[in-house]
């Protein structure tokens, strides 16, 4: 095996040296019950070339990658410069692991502090973590964070979140025995504050939400006592949105894969995690930090573990221990990549794709928009006939569309989620128009 | 170490996205103005020759397994193949949206499914999660099985986890989130579960306990049967922390020695690469008793075709936004199908081999607490060396040997630990180098310990001093400070 590579000759004097005369010896301590339990897999070892072939067979079994892409629902098919998987390609960073020797570590935690005032220059906050497993995990452990700073056992979430980020929200509530009270939508499609609870821990939106809508955040805070304001955002958004930071938010997370991550079928992702200095102690994760060393130079360590779980055990803010640095690490080159004004612009494209989209469908007999309010890159239209039928249609014809499933959770029926980035063209567009029965 | 910010901030730059298309309107036409951001983000705008040159310049101040031997206990840090991150890239993996209809996912569902069936045939389990993704992600999804079972039996009392002292911190932070109370079970003389302690803990109050197979000593547990036997008799479940599986793959499953939920680290035993602390992988297997509490969606085959299973009406729900880490169960795959069943047991073999072979030649030097067979990781402790040396020396002082320092001060159950675990992608001669180099150090440290004191000396940084991070933590750029200076 190609992996391992010691010679018969070196098995032997190796055993010699410890005393054994046979491999199995090292293995005596195994109870006789368990190794005569054993049974083999049945697995045949095959050569790297077989694998390859094997491999490849089975990527071309996905025919998701030929369709047109117009599915988002937190995860988009954004443009991904070529610098970033050249990065993520060094070995060097690839190969390591998380820098607990920060002197043999400078590039990872280097670029875990870049990453940290990456998000916080994004989201308008003071601090932020270097990266949790995914959007939905990261809101999950804003929630648990606002509940060890309030403790009211309560917490009040939109409807208005991406059904398998609320799934994972509630699996995490119920375990620490949370009570998640929805608050519900307006017709515009942003979230109804008027009624909240005064009670609970935190309030928690997302925005653009999942119906595409921008949430205004001006005078929640103001609105919701003195619960924790978490808000879950699109990060290339806020290449043109208000920072929620702002608006005295105290937490944001959000699916950082927007930011120079393939699709991959969902995972692996990036969670953002940002909040505001005097919630430092209680943020989950790890952190890199500047200091010094024995001369004075600058460099950077893992810094605040007091919060973590090798040092503090159950006491800890949070369990995460391996994340998602390399995710991370292609996030912080993708934003270095572009710039403030690529940010700036490929946000702007987005906008303006969407929008001339949605205007060409608005024009569509039959077709029209259950929610009024100002979107992003993503929207809900509602399709005369059956969405299902269309949708299937659709597919048939080479675009892929999230199922109309997805907004049936909301009470949302015949509604089609239709998200656009910088990688549609007008034509893919204008063809897409004419799929749905309007000229082109 | 200078960062993007500290680079000039602009350049020539553009060029990465097409000019629009469709025609434009001022964006205050679209967006309500107050909802729009005023103030740019202080992100540079650089050109990609500076981009390329910063993170290259940054990459060599890391040192990977492609550098050379990498003896972190409990990380399992072996060779990455080559071939799995090619893999892991093909498009038709990487371009399919999560969202897109199981049936335009044939490929990838297939993969998980069959990864799943392995898996499930490794750990001698009937049920396969590959939500998790991380090790201490699969021990909280383990942790909400235990509750979940828990209620559904109407035993709300249990909420006590036992722990052996040895154990990694993870899991009492896992066993917390989910809501338990933690206790600790002493490790006897021999560096095991204390069954005396054991059978005192036990009551009905106990909902399971936590193990490491073999603990972090790297010592087999040899009364597991007995430790699970006495767990399952007190109506408690039992959950494996796989960390260590590196020990006995091809050889035994958790299954057959009472676990009940057992979580694979596909970044450590199964060759995915750590990525400097991620994206990893951390998929459970479970006894039946569990099977109908695991997350949805499940992937199922149905007739030929995979879909995904939504129907488990007693399911935890979900414990990540889709299907866990899909790449990175693409690497695991492509090395388990590489290695069949004989490569299995090769590489618990030599990894086995490789820590006995460095326990014997290292105990001559260093302490060595627990004086037994081991199995693929080992600890010593740094104690009287030298005086006023301490572990982190010896380990800062391995860095100027072009080496990467073993796991240090855990567990916590040695004093001034040093956890090393070489595993089996390691040669003979990098093995004696590393005998070698921790040989002479203890040398160094009797007569020149100013050499280790101050250590390292030849790392891009010299000692770094943490409790000034910890103290007054700087956690983003100072912009300020640049401005003034």
């Amino acid at each position: 095996m190609r992996y391992l590579p010691h010679s018969a000759a070196d098995r032997r004097e190796m055993l010699a040296a410890i005393g054994l005369s046979s491999v199995d010896e090292l293995f005596a301590d195994i109870p006789r019950a368990v190794s005569e339990a054993f049974r083999l897999l049945g697995l045949s070892p095959r050569s790297e070339q077989e694998v390859v072939a094997e491999l490849t067979g089975l990527a071309a079994r996905n025919r998701a990658p030929e369709k047109i892409c117009f599915a988002g629902g937190g995860i988009y098919d954004h443009y991904v410069p070529s610098l970033v998987g050249h990065v993520l390609s060094r070995s060097e960073f690839y190969t390591a692991y998380t820098p607990y020797q920060p002197e043999v570590s400078q590039g990872t935690l280097t670029a875990m502090f870049e990453f940290q005032t990456l998000v916080c220059e994004l989201t308008g906050m003071d601090a932020a973590n270097a990266s949790l497993y995914d959007g939905a995990t990261a809101l999950a452990e804003a929630v648990l964070m606002a509940e060890r700073v309030r403790s009211r056992g309560r917490v009040a979430v939109a409807r208005s979140l991406f059904a398998n980020v609320r799934r994972v929200l509630d699996t995490y509530c119920w375990a620490s025995g949370i009570e998640v009270v929805e608050v519900p939508h307006l017709p515009s499609g942003r979230c109804d504050l008027s009624d909240v609870p005064e009670d609970v821990s935190a309030v928690v939106l997302q925005s653009p939400n999942a119906f595409g809508v921008i949430e205004s955040l001006e005078g929640v805070k103001d609105r919701i006592g003195d619960a924790l304001l978490v808000v879950s955002v699109h990060p290339i958004s806020l290449g043109v949105l208000a920072p929620p930071g702002e608006f005295g938010t105290d937490a944001v997370v959000g699916e950082g894969q927007p930011l120079g991550l393939p699709m991959s079928f969902g995972g692996p992702l990036l969670g953002l995690f940002a909040t505001r200095k005097e919630h430092l102690r209680q943020m989950p994760g790890r952190v890199s930090g500047r200091t010094v060393d024995a001369e004075g130079k600058t460099g950077y360590t893992m810094a605040a573990q007091t919060r973590e779980q090798h040092i503090r055990r159950e006491r800890a803010t949070s369990n995460i221990c391996t994340n998602s640095a390399l995710c991370a690490l292609a996030a912080t080159a993708y934003v270095a990549s572009v710039g403030a004004d690529g940010l700036r612009r490929v946000a702007e494209l987005n906008v303006e794709k969407a929008h001339y989209l949605a205007d060409r469908i608005a024009g569509i007999d039959g077709f029209d928009f259950p929610f009024s309010g100002p979107f992003f890159n993503e929207f809900v239209v509602r399709v005369p006939g059956d969405a299902n039928d269309l949708h299937r249609e659709l597919l048939e014809a080479g675009y892929l569309v999230e199922s109309p499933d997805s907004l049936r959770v909301y009470g949302v029926e015949n509604g089609l989620r239709v998200a656009v980035t910088e990688r549609r063209t007008r034509k893919e567009l204008d063809r897409l128009v004419e799929a749905l029965g309007g000229s082109r | 170490m200078k960062t993007i910010f500290d680079r000039p901030p602009r350049e020539g730059v553009g060029g990465l996205f097409p000019e629009p298309d469709v025609p434009t309107r001022d964006l205050e036409d679209l967006i309500d103005r107050t909802l729009l951001r005023v103030d740019s983000p202080r992100i540079p705008n650089l050109s990609e020759p500076t981009v390329a040159r910063h993170y290259t310049a940054l990459s060599k101040l890391n040192y990977g397994v492609d550098d050379g031997l990498y003896p972190l206990g409990s990380c399992t840090m072996k060779h990455n193949p080559k071939v799995n991150e090619d893999l892991s890239r093909l498009p038709g993996l990487t371009g399919v949206h999560p969202h897109a209809d199981a049936g335009l996912a044939q490929g990838t569902l297939a993969l998980l499914y069959e990864l799943s069936e392995l898996l499930g045939g490794i750990a001698g389990l009937p049920g396969v999660s590959l939500q998790p993704v991380a090790g201490a992600h699969g021990e909280l999804t383990g942790m909400f099985l235990f509750k979940r079972y828990f209620e559904g039996r109407a035993e709300p009392a249990r909420r006590r986890i036992l722990l052996p002292d040895s154990a990694h911190g993870t899991n009492p932070a896992s066993a917390a989130v989910a809501g338990f109370s933690v206790t600790e079970i002493p490790s006897n003389d021999a560096g095991m579960v204390d069954l005396a302690a054991l059978d005192a803990a036990l009551d009905e109050t106990v909902a399971g306990i936590m193990l490491t197979v073999p603990n972090t000593l790297g010592i087999f547990e040899e009364g597991i049967l007995e430790v699970t036997g006495k767990v399952h008799a007190a109506g408690g479940l039992c959950y494996f922390d796989g960390a260590n599986l590196n020990a006995f793959l091809g050889r035994a499953r958790p299954g057959d020695m009472g676990a009940d939920v057992f979580h694979f680290n596909l970044h450590k035993t199964l060759s995915t690469p750590h990525g400097g602390g991620g994206p990893g992988s951390g998929p459970i297997a479970v006894s039946d008793a569990l099977v109908d509490f695991l997350p949805v969606p499940s992937i199922e085959r149905d007739d030929g075709r995979y879909v995904l299973g939504w129907d488990r009406p007693r399911s935890i729900g979900s414990v990540h936004s889709f299907y866990g880490n899909v790449l990175v169960a693409v690497k695991a795959y492509a090395y388990l199908l590489q290695l069949g069943d004989e490569g299995l047991r090769a590489v618990s073999e030599d990894a086995v081999l490789n820590a006995n072979y460095l326990q014997e030649r290292l105990k001559r030097t260093y302490v060595l607490p627990y004086d037994r067979l081991c199995k693929h990781e080992f600890v010593l402790s740094g104690k009287g060396l030298a005086e006023g040396i301490s572990t982190l020396d010896v380990a800062k002082r391995l860095i100027d040997y072009g080496l990467h320092p073993p796991t240090i001060y855990f567990p916590l159950i040695v004093r001034e630990a040093l956890m090393i675990e070489p595993t089996e992608t390691e040669g003979k001669e990098d093995l004696d180098r590393f005998v070698d180099a921790m040989e002479r150090i203890a040398a160094e440290a009797r007569e020149r310990p100013e050499l280790l004191r101050e250590a390292p000396h030849r790392a891009p940084v010299r000692r770094l001093d943490q409790t000034r991070a910890a103290r007054d933590p700087v956690l983003t750029y100072p912009f300020d400070e640049r401005a003034e200076g």
